[in-house]
């Protein structure tokens, strides 16, 4: 009950968002006063809608190698072969992030290239970041009385991995993906300053022929798509660990 | 003692030769932009050096793969790496043409790997080691004072990012000091709101929730468009508030970066300023309480003392986040090493990029260790609880 | 029967598991008693092989326990261990059926049992079974612990402190519920605790570990009598020793034909807790009643006192 409402205004702006980006006329009277007389309000040099949806495609893949290569890795440096890259791996951890997304944008560009490439790598790259913290802090902080019963069951390493010690790492794991996303969505609007097809491309214009409607729509659908997908996130992570019994 | 083997010690092995042995040293262009061509090490370097390296490097692999100890491990890691920044800067002397002003080398990949590796060994090295805040500090300033030495004589002249910056050292400096400006004084702007906000939010429960889902919600607006947005707002305010012009405000530049900065910092000042007090021990605040101490004595003299660590935190959290977005100023106008940055992906002259990028890292990760190390020393001090 | 065969076990330089050779007999519960860090968890890891051994040797049955991989061997040994162990993210049922699931039981044949052990354990299969561990009490997820220990009927059953964080209520709830179990069937039980009255009232023989060695091996009314040393005695309890000779037997061995008036008392209850009521009632007899009500003759303040000498 106490979540209906908060419930029905992410409806509201998702059905907005969605009608915004079908029909982003329908909205022009609104955004008519930021700009001057002749000034076209709405983006008019690409369509909205598959801007958006290459600025999500782009997320997502840089996300889903993130995920795959970081909970991997995570992995392996938790169990006993790996034991040795644990110290290393989180001061990797730790370094990585004080590097500006910007830098490593930029710095991917001598190596590939202008366009979608260099900003999937930085997503990457930087993606990796919170979803390895995460999954590393998740399969080590297990309680130790589970991972005992797990061996004392009669488990295997892999069986234990797959049945006890992933599903229960998987709200911090999922945590870690969630900040990534975040980060990503936003960092991918710096990716058109490399020639990426990303919503940046409507901001970018915007700042470019001093139009404020475009900067606010662009910024905007960023800002929409990251709360809802924050806020999705969230919710699986709320439902995964109340089952876990760790709320 | 017998020959043991480091596993991760094979895989940084196997790096540093390949990047030593396989892949090209220094990339050497006849000009600004024509693409670069490949030199290898021995190429790269005056006659013998290139070898000794090369010989240097193979008793490296060994003694990396080997076990030994930690100690050990960190001062070949550093001594390498002087040496290779030594060396990198002897090849752009050795292959630039005398007289020649046009021609650039910089560092190609296989230097890249082998600083890389052997940065690894240092890392690892530092990581195991565990050393105490203020050594930690210390060695960031000894690196620092190399780093410096190095630029000073003139060992890297001949390095392409430093053509670069011999071109416009001017405005290199000018826009160094416009960026940590904006980092700085945001944060301390950030700090000055934040904190009040923060003790606020700890008092009234009913504001706690407001205040932080609005501050989430400013996060999560991509920095590029809330920058743009911010130029209609300070524009006005610079037309219509007599005396806003006259301080600095205007619509776009440095004011709107600044704000937008700004923004982003309150989340994390203000978050753990709540979480750190609401981790204050209720024992400790019932003791200042039992021995008479008035609201103001209690949030001054066991509050904030106690929730200090965490506050610092989120402070360490936002230098670091802030020095990164200043990059993003410079797209409004608004300066910084972002200038070089982007200027650099205009006219695909990566050296540019790098002049830009390179002392942005460098400076995020100076204050990420100074931070880490004063959040260490205030957690630890006697008498606090942990 | 377990045989245990001067087994060791070293960590780097301390000798945490000295030497020690015992033998299990099949069908019976062995109590393991000493000082904190004595070793006693290590040696119980080591027959199922959760702590391989530095040297010695351990048989099962008269097989080697290194004969088969350590997996497939703790599936045939139950272990229930201290703080019970619960899967967080797998309901009371799932969590029964974890060791049943691994050796590849039919659903049905899983579902049986899942009920039989909860029906066992008084809780309510359509209740319990499709709850989360976090949405039980304390003695409940014991109890949960110790079913799925069960759960796949192996012949031997490892307990680690199964109740040490049980209210004394439910404690000796859990202690009756064991010896029923353990009775019907026929478990080979080896339990670690820290609470002599519980190894007394337990146990057919107990082992008490200290500093790495086993000093005492013995059935409890042996070690009442002889205690090995210093540390035995002290252990045991220099004033308890009638009263713990007492909870060895139960009130049916002591019954005596005759009649008596009176609260009657259950002869399946110890001599000890037939000693409290007749001290509490003020009467030199009271009558025993066996499970189904029927009289079983009387037990008296004076056969008790009897027994409770020190046996010549
Ligand atoms: N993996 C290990 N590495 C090093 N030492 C260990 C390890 N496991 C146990 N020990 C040490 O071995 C000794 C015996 O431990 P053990 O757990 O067997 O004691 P215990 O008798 O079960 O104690 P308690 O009654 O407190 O549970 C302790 O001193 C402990 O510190
Ligand atoms: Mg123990």
């Amino acid at each position: 009950m106490k979540r209906l409402l908060p419930n029905l205004l992410r409806l509201a702006v998702l059905v907005i968002l969605i009608a915004f980006l079908l029909q982003p006329m329908l909205f022009e009277p609104l955004l008519k006063p930021l700009v001057q007389a002749n000034a076209p309000a709405v983006y008019n040099q690409g369509s909205l809608l598959s801007l958006t949806l290459s600025h999500l495609a782009t997320v997502f893949t840089a996300t889903l190698a993130a995920t795959i290569v970081a909970v991997g890795l995570a992995i392996l440096v938790t169990r006993p072969i790996g034991a040795e890259f644990l110290p290393l791996s989180r001061s990797l951890v730790n370094i990585g992030q004080t590097f500006p997304p910007v830098a490593v944008l930029a710095l991917a560009v001598p190596a590939v290239g202008f366009g979608e490439k260099p900003t999937l790598i930085a997503l990457f790259l930087y993606g990796l970041l919170p979803i390895f913290e995460n999954a590393m802090t998740g399969l080590s902080t297990l309680p130790p009385a589970i991972v005992e019963a797990a061996r004392g069951t009669g488990m295997t390493a892999w069986q234990r991995l797959i049945k006890v010690e992933l599903p229960l790492a998987l709200p911090v794991i999922l945590a870690g993906i969630r900040l990534s996303v975040t980060i990503s969505l936003a960092t991918a609007t710096i990716g058109s300053t490399v020639a990426a097809k990303t919503l940046g491309e409507v901001i970018i214009a915007g700042l470019q022929s001093n139009n404020l409607a475009f900067v606010l729509q662009g910024g905007l659908v960023v800002a929409v798509l990251a709360v809802l997908i924050y806020d999705a996130f969230s919710a699986v992570e709320r439902v995964l660990s109340r089952r876990a019994g760790r709320v | 003692m017998r020959f043991r083997i480091d596993k991760l010690g094979v895989v940084i092995a196997a790096l540093l030769a390949y990047g030593a042995f396989l892949a090209p040293f220094a990339n050497f262009r006849a000009n600004r932009i024509v693409p670069g061509e490949a030199r290898s090490i021995i190429e790269a370097l005056p006659a013998g050096l290139g070898a000794a390296f090369l010989a240097f490097a193979v008793v490296a692999v060994v003694l990396i793969v080997a076990k030994t100890p930690t100690l050990f491990r960190l001062v070949l890691g550093l001594v390498a790496l002087l040496a290779l920044a030594i060396l990198i800067g002897l090849a752009a002397g050795h292959l630039t043409p005398p007289e020649n002003t046009y021609a650039r080398v910089s560092p190609a990949s296989g230097f890249w790997l082998t600083s890389f590796a052997f940065a690894l060994v240092t890392t690892d090295a530092l990581a195991r080691l565990k050393l105490s805040p203020l050594a930690r500090v210390a060695l960031l300033a000894a690196v620092a004072a190399a780093a410096a030495a190095l630029l000073m004589s003139g060992v890297w002249d001949g390095l392409s990012i430093l053509k670069e910056y011999g071109s416009r050292a001017e405005t290199f400096w000018l826009e160094a000091s416009r960026h940590v400006v904006l980092a700085l004084g945001s944060l301390a702007a950030a700090v000055l709101v934040g904190l009040p906000l923060g003790i606020l939010c700890h008092r009234v429960e009913a504001l706690r929730a407001g205040v932080l889902n609005v501050l989430n919600i400013i996060q999560t607006i991509p920095s590029i468009a809330l920058f743009g947005l911010l130029i209609a707002p300070l524009g006005w305010i610079a037309l219509n508030v007599p005396g806003a012009a006259a301080i600095g405000i205007r619509g776009i530049g440095a004011a709107p970066a600044f704000v937008a900065l700004f923004l982003y910092s309150l989340l994390p000042v203000v978050a753990n300023t709540v979480v750190g007090l609401a981790g204050v021990p209720r024992d400790a605040n019932d003791a200042a309480r039992g021995i008479g101490m008035t609201d103001r004595q209690r949030l001054f003299g066991v509050e904030l003392p106690l929730a200090f660590p965490v506050i610092l935190t989120g402070i360490r959290i936002v230098l670091v986040q802030n020095i990164g977005l200043a990059t993003i100023a410079a797209l409004i106008g608004g300066g910084g090493f972002g200038v070089f940055v982007f200027q650099g992906i205009g006219q695909t002259a990566m050296d540019l990029v790098l002049l830009g990028a390179v002392p942005t890292v460098a400076l995020a990760f100076a204050a990420a260790i100074v931070l880490d190390a004063a959040t260490e020393l205030s957690s630890n001090k006697p008498g606090r609880a942990a | 029967m377990i045989e245990i065969d001067t087994i060791t076990k070293r960590y780097g330089e301390t000798t945490v598991v000295d030497t020690v050779s015992m033998t299990i007999a099949p069908r019976t519960i062995t109590v393991i008693v000493g000082t904190s860090g004595s070793g006693k968890t290590t040696l119980m890891r080591m027959i199922n092989r959760l702590v391989e051994p530095t040297s010695g040797k351990i048989l099962i049955d008269g097989e080697p326990n290194s004969a088969i991989p350590g997996y497939e061997l703790r599936r045939r040994i139950g272990y229930a261990i201290q703080g019970h162990g619960l899967f967080p993210h797998r309901t009371v049922a799932e969590n029964i059926a974890t060791v049943p699931t691994l050796l590849g039981w039919d659903k049905s044949r899983i579902d049986a049992k899942v009920k039989e052990l909860l029906t066992l354990f008084q809780l309510d299969p359509a209740a319990f079974g499709p709850r989360y561990p976090h949405e039980l009490s304390g003695g409940q997820q014991q109890r949960v612990g110790v079913a799925r220990a069960l759960a796949a009927e192996p012949n031997i059953l490892l307990m680690d402190e199964p109740f040490g964080a049980l209210d004394p209520v439910i404690r000796a709830k859990a202690q009756e519920d064991l010896l029923a179990i353990q009775k019907h069937f026929g478990t080979t039980i080896v339990l670690v605790t820290h609470d002599m009255e519980e190894a007394f009232h337990l146990a057919d023989k107990i082992a008490v570990m200290d500093k790495g060695k086993i000093v005492q091996y013995a059935a409890p009314q042996d070690m009442l009598v002889n205690p090995a040393t210093d540390f035995v005695e002290t252990l045991i309890g220099a004033g308890e020793r009638p009263f713990r000779l007492l909870s060895i037997g139960t009130v049916a061995d002591a019954a005596e034909a005759g009649e008596a008036d009176g609260e009657p008392i259950a002869a399946a209850l110890s001599q000890r807790d037939a000693l409290s009521a007749l001290l509490w009632s003020g009467r030199q007899a009271l009558p025993v009643v066996g499970a189904d009500g029927a009289p079983l003759g009387r037990v008296t303040l004076a056969s008790l006192t009897r027994r409770a000498a020190r046996p010549q």
